[in-house]
């Protein structure tokens, strides 16, 4: 087995080494019995590689590691640390690195699911129309034309809305 | 409702739907949402963390679905009630191992629970009887788009909801179904079918999770990926690949009865006779006795009437629920007498085994109908 190798969380001597082979590339990680019971490899069922690797994307880039999120002060480091965001607008904070961590976890990096339309009236209801119209352009052109039909109505519902924007109650 | 009566009540998983079949165990959905405008559970302060469980389970007791549900919260729980909970797959590992400002709002049913504070704000949970994607998805989006009403996810365009794992972005969902495949496990094939299952995007993982895998030949498959497809169309791919694995199982079940006939028998008879007989059982062997036991109904060598004894047992004799039956402290002795008193007066009362059906078998009748 491999020896002397540092934990790539702290300095201690790495004992537990995790490989997994992603695009043809092989990615490895070495921790401590200690961080790896940190971060779940102890526990099968919290543990998950592509968390792993979420958190040792891109740690040699001086880009990302001085980034912090200005909502809530999470940093590039945290992230590394933990594979985890620390709140919402960390998504934009963290943009510029975003599709490297994003890079073959998901077939696509964009998101084709249900939209929370109450929630996002709240919100922005425009910025929901013009997702919308997004969603209907894709599924017309995947040829799903069930989930354009679907799309089609939402806009004229949503279209009604926010010409009579003043008749919508909504609950705060 | 406490966790004594959650126990004694009628349960989904036990009880739901048109009963217990073979193979396909339960269904299960759960969703990750998260609150705009708070940081997510793991960075989040105590006190951040005490706002979100006291505001997100005050709004979720307005939902009109959630009226007769009952909130547990992690600090007033036992460790033995946390791992009654586990058992039930109610709550997961991860949140019975936190000690305070998380908690669980949990369906008078047991279908349906809200984890609050655990990865994310909030995990929706909905679990079923047997295999049924498309009501299990109707059941947990009309309960989201509840929740929706008032509470502010946090959502953007192009990702989707957002996670705290970017792994669960986009739909934030993961749909897993429990298999029982001791066809696939006894003739060894059950590496290449994860193997296979994993190449198309799913996983495979063990009763709870890997660590504990081959435990009773039971799997969950579930879906990797969250973000860039809708849920309908991840849940026709898992049902997809759900129904190439039934098919391989009863595949696997008839070259057993075909070429091992004689071990078979062997093996589901000297199951019956430990069940009916032994006085210490640890959790490992009564789960892959009763595992057999449930096999055993699926060939006709127990009445169908059984299916949900067995399965109920499975639930009971789990370390947890042993546990909280015994007073006070107890050692692995204690807890394996208890066990084996219970399945043993379980099944004294069951018929014979009948062996003859196996030398008669009509082997398209074990085929599951409705997949």
């Amino acid at each position: 087995m491999t020896k002397n190798i540092k934990c790539n969380s702290c300095d201690n001597l790495a004992t537990v080494h995790l490989t997994q082979i992603i695009n043809n590339q092989i990615h490895k990680i070495d921790l401590c019995e200690e961080c790896a019971k940190v971060k779940g490899v102890s526990d099968p069922e919290g543990f998950s590689f592509s968390d792993m690797f979420a958190g040792s994307i891109d740690s040699d880039s001086s880009q990302g590691s001085e980034m912090t999120c200005v909502a809530c002060g999470f940093t590039h480091a945290d992230f590394r640390k933990n594979g985890r965001f620390g709140c919402a607008v960390c998504y934009d904070s963290f943009e510029p690195i975003l599709a490297e961590i994003l890079d073959g976890m998901h077939p696509s990096l964009h998101h084709r699911g249900k939209v929370p339309h109450l929630a996002l009236d709240r919100v922005d209801n425009q910025t929901k129309i013009q997702f919308i119209e997004r969603s209907l352009r894709n599924a017309v052109d995947a040829e799903d034309y069930e989930e354009a039909a679907r799309f089609r109505d939402q806009l004229t519902a949503l279209r009604a809305v926010d010409e009579n924007r003043s008749s919508i109650q909504i609950n705060p | 409702m406490t966790i004594a009566s959650l126990i004694k009540r009628k349960s989904e998983l036990l009880h739901g739907g048109a009963g217990p079949v073979p193979i396909v165990l339960s269904t299960r959905i759960r969703l990750a949402r998260n609150l705009r405008n708070q940081p997510f559970p793991g960075w989040a302060k105590v006190a951040q963390k005490c706002e979100i469980l006291s505001q997100s389970s005050e709004t979720l007791r307005e939902v009109p679905s959630l009226k007769t549900a009952t909130f547990f919260n992690i600090e007033d729980l036992a460790d033995t009630e946390k791992h009654i909970l586990v058992e039930r797959h109610l709550i997961s590992r991860e949140l019975s191992e936190s000690s305070h400002s998380a908690g669980v709002l949990v369906g008078r049913n047991q279908s349906c629970s809200i984890m609050v504070n655990e990865e994310d704000h909030l995990r929706i949970q909905v679990l079923r009887n047997g295999f049924d994607l498309e009501k299990t998805w109707k059941t947990i989006d009309s309960l989201d788009s509840k929740m929706e009403e008032r509470l502010d996810y946090a959502f953007a365009q192009q990702l989707g909801y957002l996670t705290a794992c970017p792994t669960n972005l986009g739909t934030g969902m993961r749909a897993s179904v429990m298999m029982h495949l001791p066809g696939l496990y006894i003739s060894n094939q059950i590496e290449k079918v994860i193997r296979a299952v994993n190449q198309l995007g799913m996983v495979v993982r063990g009763l709870f999770g890997e660590g504990s895998d081959a435990i009773g030949s039971i799997f969950q498959i579930s879906n990797q990926q969250t973000l860039g497809e809708s849920e309908k169309e991840i849940l026709a791919r898992l049902r997809k690949v759900l129904t190439e694995i039934v098919h391989h199982e009863c595949n696997a079940r008839m070259v057993l009865i075909e070429s091992d006939r004689l071990k078979l028998m062997d093996k589901i008879g000297r199951g019956y006779g430990v069940l009916r007989n032994s006085h210490l059982l640890n959790s490992k062997e009564s789960m892959s006795l009763l595992s057999l036991m449930r096999f055993a109904v699926d060939l006709g060598m127990l009445p169908e009437e059984n299916r949900s004894l067995v399965d109920q047992l499975f639930m009971e004799s789990q370390p947890g629920h042993i546990q909280y039956n015994l007073t006070g402290e107890s050692g692995s002795d204690e807890r394996d007498f208890y066990r084996a008193s219970l399945l043993r007066k379980a099944f004294t009362k069951l018929p014979e085994l009948n062996f003859d059906i196996l030398l008669e078998q009509d082997f398209t009748k074990l085929f599951p109908e409705g997949l």
